[in-house]
């Protein structure tokens, strides 16, 4: 944001929201980190409580859409105040699915109670849980300073993401192939590494949506492309 | 404040792939009111079939610019404008300029209603009959067409003999509307049309000028930004006698390229 408004209510109306979409964004990193620490320790509780705590993403998130709907019809915003308001009602979007695949994976830590598998299998996902918390972090960070270079940043990072998912699902795919009685748990991670890089793409959606908040455009280049996961591990798999 | 020139050319092309006819060119206009100069190079383009709408806070220039277009400041001494604004092919500020024909070619529409102490018909008809002798019959379908172009006849068909002030204030507009259109002119101005009438007076308005838009090159100046950005193709935005930018309107309103346009258009200003 520039210089203030002539009606300082209209400041405090965006500032509003984006103090609303800061805190959904604390609360989905927080569900993130959760779940793959619920999924690391096979803890059951933690899980649960997870998925009991997707309500409240949710509620924000209606919350911020009423907010911007609100604003938009009281206050005729233009321009960069516009796009701030279009900008804060797609990351609450996208911070609503973040939040949905992190109870995704705890709905699965649930499923899969009593069953140990050994923990190298979980490395490869906390791995991949880690780089997507840091590009969280990041994005979060970009859209509270408004700071486009680390938005690029954080758009140019998910390919690594890509890389080590795609790693992470031939490792999987070995496993069930040395030892059958692997593969429903190797499912459930399989699973769980696709939410984990979905959450990745979420953060790039994030990252263009700041983008477009200050420079008023879309990003011009060609989106980064790592990703060849299932398809590509499967093949992989299939010409051994 | 910088002096460069920051006004964009917008490409000819630019509207739906459809060259662009250039009705009104201003090159380097000037104007003084005396000493104080009111416009300072001013550089920009009335198109064809388009609607530019000029914005800009009180006292920018944007009233005085419109007012050049058809000569207007004219009517007062020490007025007097510099640079070259043409109609087509004819130059406007040119001394030999016939005014009459100027003003029947460039029409105008003022903030507030105007109607003379007249019926409603007669309005309507005042105008022709300053420009052309028509029978009478004739002059009756030209103020009834002129009146449903102003989308005012269906209201008045049965009053024309109606004194044109017992109108409401938002039909007195349509009604001086209707005069400017009956004289068939090529462009019409409009000085804040909607200022003093109600919400739907101002929808109806508007309605109006985007329907008069395939015939007429039109311009408005308005104070109220919303309505430049729903009724305009292009959006000049002014400040302190500078055009500080031209463009397409969609564009001034969401990504302008100007700060000050930015800071205005956002509320953002003084």
């Amino acid at each position: 944001m520039t210089d203030l408004h002539t009606t300082k209510a209209f400041d405090t109306d965006l500032q509003d929201l984006a103090r609303m979409v800061a805190e959904m964004g604390g609360l989905a990193e927080k569900q993130v980190a959760d779940s793959v620490d619920a999924l690391a320790k096979r803890d059951s509780a933690l899980a649960q409580r997870i998925t009991q705590a997707d309500i409240s993403i949710d509620n924000l998130q209606h919350e911020i859409e009423d907010k911007a709907v609100n604003t938009i019809a009281r206050r005729q915003p233009m321009a960069v105040d516009l796009r701030e308001i279009v900008g804060a009602l797609r990351l609450a979007n996208d911070l609503e699915r973040i939040g949905d695949l992190a109870k995704n994976i705890a709905k699965r830590v649930i499923a899969l109670n009593g069953e140990f598998p050994p923990p190298k299998l979980i490395r490869g996902v906390e791995h991949m849980a880690d780089l997507v918390l840091g590009q969280m972090k990041a994005v979060l960070d970009a859209y509270a300073r408004r700071d486009v270079t680390k938005a690029m940043a954080v758009w140019r990072g998910d390919e690594e993401i890509d890389a080590v998912c795609t790693s992470v699902f031939r490792e999987l795919l070995t496993y069930m192939m040395e030892d059958p009685r692997n593969i429903t748990f190797c499912i459930h991670l399989l699973f769980c590494a696709k939410n984990i890089e979905r959450m990745g793409d979420h953060a790039t959606n994030i990252a263009e949506t700041v983008h477009y908040m200050i420079e008023g455009r879309p990003i011009a280049d060609q989106r980064p492309k790592g990703d060849t996961t299932t398809i590509a591990a499967l093949r992989n798999a299939a010409e051994r | 404040m910088s002096v460069s020139v920051t006004v964009p050319s917008v490409s000819p092309t630019a509207a739906n792939g459809n060259a662009l006819h250039e009705k009104i060119a201003i090159r380097n206009l000037d104007f003084f009111y005396g000493e104080n100069r009111a416009l300072k190079n001013v550089n920009c383009s009335l198109y064809q079939g388009k609607v530019t709408a000029f914005i800009g806070p009180s006292g920018c220039g944007k009233s005085t610019l419109l007012r050049i277009l058809n000569r207007m400041y004219d009517l007062y001494p020490n007025q007097r404008a510099t640079g070259h604004v043409s109609l087509d092919d004819g130059d406007i500020l040119a001394p030999s300029q016939d005014l009459n024909m100027l003003r029947a070619k460039v029409g105008m529409v003022f903030q507030k209603p105007t109607p003379f102490p007249m019926t409603i018909f007669e309005n309507v008809a005042f105008g022709i009959r300053l420009y052309e002798r028509l029978p009478k019959s004739e002059v009756a379908g030209r103020v009834q067409h002129a009146l449903q172009r102003a989308a005012l006849w269906e209201e008045v068909k049965d009053k024309l003999n109606a004194n044109g002030l017992s109108l409401s204030g938002g039909q007195q507009q349509r009604l001086c509307i209707a005069r400017t259109v009956a004289v068939r002119p090529e462009v019409i101005l409009f000085d804040e049309p909607c200022s003093a009438l109600d919400p739907i007076s101002t929808a109806k308005i508007e309605e109006l000028i985007d329907e008069l838009k395939d015939d007429y090159t039109i311009a408005i100046v308005t104070h109220n930004m919303q309505q430049a950005a729903r009724v305009s193709d292009f959006t000049a935005f002014m400040y302190l006698g500078e055009l500080i930018e031209f463009d397409e309107t969609p564009r001034m309103f969401t990504t302008p390229s100007d700060r000050r346009t930015q800071d205005y258009i956002t509320g953002r200003f003084g």
